[in-house]
This record gives structure tokens, sequence and C-alpha cells, in this order.
């Protein structure tokens, strides 16, 4: 027998990964942990896109470099994503001393 | 059962226990190494998957950049807890609920109508590493060398961004 983990396996992990990561988004009150949850979900993207390039390449029996360029751009713009974020999270916490996401109500009527 | 399955069943099992380690800890500090944590087990599963590159990008980008600056801002703000207060009583069952809702969606669109079935092997020979990285750097630089070029905008602007808004205004203090 081939020695191989079936793709779906991957996927599955993928799924589960995003789901705690936008579990994490809804519970949790803290910035922060939401910023670190928003990471978790595209991570699990990113997880997906590798998995699917391999089973494509393993498919066509020539190297599919599509889903790793994709993962490449997607790690640059989260760490610009994280770098707008955490400045936000920064000048917040200045002017409401908390990073209690409960306390951003300035806006309801 | 092969040792790739082996592998991957542990690894998975670490990551999903990081993942909710990092979503149950009432320290920020905590969740931010149990993300770690988790970040380096997906670099070993492109390691499994044959992307090398990828694997080493999510070390240094997210393991070690990312991570470095969000402990930065959790130290500098002084915010690893926060103070308690009431919480919508519905909200945490519902959001639970509802995740549930999202994973048996996913698992059945997995199970029934199915992803492509097929096997993934592990890279063969390791010699092929280096020229897989340098084919990867090709394609990179050639097949997709303006979207690379309008990523470095991005990151540009968000520099920007980020000193624009820390900067202190004048005359406000």
């Amino acid at each position: 027998m081939i020695p191989a983990v079936p793709v779906p396996y991957y996927i599955a992990l993928s799924a589960i990964l995003f789901t705690i990561g936008a579990l994490g988004v809804l519970i949790r009150r803290n910035a922060l942990i939401i910023y670190m949850s928003v990471e978790l979900m595209l991570n699990s993207a990113n997880v997906a896109f590798v998995a699917f390039g391999r089973a494509q390449e393993i498919v066509s029996g020539t190297p599919v470099f599509s889903g790793q360029i994709f993962v490449f751009f997607v790690i640059a713009v989260a760490a610009a994503e994280v770098a707008v974020g955490l400045a936000l999270i920064v000048a917040i916490f200045k002017t409401k001393q908390s990073i209690d996401v409960d306390t951003l109500s300035s806006l309801k009527g | 059962m092969s040792v790739e399955l082996v592998i991957f069943l542990v690894l998975a099992l670490v990551a999903i226990a990081t993942a909710l380690g990092m979503l149950f800890s009432r320290n920020a500090v905590y969740s931010a190494l149990f993300l770690v944590l988790n970040f380096a087990t997906v670099a070993v599963f492109y390691l499994l998957l044959g992307a090398p590159f990828i694997a080493m990008a999510q070390i240094t980008v997210y393991a070690g950049a990312i991570m470095v600056l969000f402990l930065f801002v959790i130290m500098l703000l002084g915010a690893e807890r926060l103070a308690p207060s009431q919480a919508l009583p519905w909200q945490r069952p519902l959001a639970i609920l509802l995740a549930l809702v999202l994973v048996v969606e996913a698992g059945y669109l997995l199970l029934v109508r199915g992803v492509p079935a097929g096997q993934i092997v592990p890279p063969a020979e390791s010699a092929n590493a280096l020229k897989a990285v340098q084919d990867l750097g090709e394609t990179l630089f050639r097949q997709y060398l303006l979207p690379f070029e309008v990523t470095s905008i991005v990151l540009l602007v968000a520099m920007i961004g980020a000193i624009v808004l820390t900067k202190q205004e004048k005359g406000e203090g």
C-alpha cells in the first residue's frame, strides 16, 4: 500500500481550525484574541490551498505552484493586516484605556 | 496504517488542541504562545505536503514576526486579562451552536458531496526539495510578477498606515 493521507483529511482539519477561529471571533471580548482567531482562520485556508495544490500535482504529475504562491500572498497580506490592526488597537487603547470590544459602543444610537 | 497517516493524525491532534488552548486561555500571553505552537504544526503540515518554502515562510513570518508583534503589543498595553464584565447571556451558547452547524455542514459537504478523494503522497526524495523551491521562485517572478509588486505596495501602505495611526498629533499631547 502506498503511504498516503487522503485529501479529505486535510480539508477536514482545515474546516475544524476555521471553525475554532470563527468561534474565537464570536465569543471572546479581548480585541487581541479576536485578531489571533482571524489569523487562525487565514492559516486554515492556507492549509486547504496547499493540500489542493499537492493533490493536483499528484494527479497531473507535473509541479503545480499556484496553491503555494497564493499562500505566499496570503501570508504577505496577513502581515500587512496585523501591522495596521495592532496600530488600531493601540490607538483605541490610548483613548478608551481598554481593548474590550464591548466598550467600543460610541456609535450605538 | 502508514507512518505518514500516523504523523498526520498526531499533528492534527496537536493543531486542534493548541487552537482550542488559544481560544480558552484566560491570559492573552498564553493564547499567543499556543498560537505559535499551532503555526509550527501547520508548518510541519506544509513539509508533509511538499512545500518547504511555504513552511519556512510560515515559521519566519507567522511564528516569528507576527506573533512577536502580538506579544509586544500585549505586554505594551498590559492587557493580558480583561476586567470581568457581564456578557450577553445568550451569546456564548448561540455562538457554539452556530459553530457546530458550520462543522456539520462542512462535514456533510466533505463526506457526501465529496472533495476529490485522492491520496496525498509525501515527496519522494529530498534532493528535489531545492529544485522545487527554485521552480517556485521562477514561477513567482515570471508568471506572478505583477501580483508580487502589488503586494509590495500593500505592505508599503500598511507601513504608512501604522505610522500614521500611532503618530501623536501636534498639540494633542
